[in-house]
């Protein structure tokens, strides 16, 4: 299972739709993804990780990452993701407290914060 | 003499197929089910630490994987060859590996409650282990 990306609109903000395995070989396709995004002027991300089956600490560095640049710009990134598995690794290293986390894209989109 | 040993060049590629063995071997000699996730996942991040520290230090090498099964519980050591612990080279990459290199033994320590990481003059070597069940119930 490599890692698979697209990304669509919803107003302002771009939907980066993640599946497969994020590990230390395939985060590299998604910073870029994440970075080109950036470069682009889209400030408002929301990764769709519920296609997600495996996520390691290099995937949460380059989220992470991700976060740096969107904030740099004022923007945001919030992250979709029901699976326990993924969540767990999230509550592990306290990222629950740094990223937004959101049941659905749907929520994601209409948060404001 | 482990149950199974595994042996790569430290690239990232190589640490996908780590993580199907350790958990194929994992199941194999009776690590529950539930906990599967838990050996692919810390498995997985001691040999993306491994490559890590072979890539930074850019050091040529291998990472060796034991999967080892004794006395009721199952024990997977990952060591690598990259010298004295992380030598940090200054100026890498945007984003920060060593922020990279703390999370991923956050992960570790997080998940696993039996690790121990040491340093030796050769490289690193990170020790874990977990409970093995009844080896009369084979499925």
């Amino acid at each position: 299972m490599d890692l698979s990306l697209s990304t669509h609109t919803i107003g302002d903000r771009t939907v980066v739709e993640v599946g497969g395995e994020i590990d230390v070989y395939t985060a590299p396709k998604l910073r870029e993804q994440l970075v080109e995004l950036v470069n682009d002027g889209n400030y408002h991300l929301i990764v769709d990780m519920e296609g997600v089956d495996f996520l390691d600490s290099t995937g949460l560095g380059v989220l992470v990452g991700g976060l740096k640049r969107v904030r740099a710009h004022e923007g945001s990134l919030r992250l979709v993701c029901n699976q326990e598995r993924i969540l767990k690794i999230f509550r592990i290293t306290g990222l629950t407290k740094v990223f937004p986390i959101h049941n659905s894209v749907e929520e994601a989109v209409s948060a404001t914060d | 003499m482990a149950t199974v040993e595994l042996r790569f060049s430290a690239l990232p590629e190589h640490v996908r197929t780590a993580r199907l063995v350790a958990a194929a071997v994992a199941r194999r000699v009776g690590v529950d089910e539930s906990v599967l996730d838990e050996v692919r996942l810390a498995v997985g991040e001691a040999c993306s630490r491994a490559v890590g520290l072979h890539r930074r230090g850019g050091i040529d090498g291998a990472v060796r994987v034991a999967l080892i099964d004794q006395e009721k519980r199952f024990f997977i050591e990952v060591e690598d060859e990259a010298g004295p612990a992380g030598v940090p080279s200054a100026d890498r990459g945007e984003d920060s590996d060593a922020e990279e290199d703390a999370l991923g033994l956050a992960v570790i320590t997080g998940l696993v409650e039996d690790v121990e990481v040491t340093n030796g003059a050769e490289g690193g070597l990170i020790r874990m282990s977990w409970p093995v069940s009844d080896p009369s119930v084979d499925d």
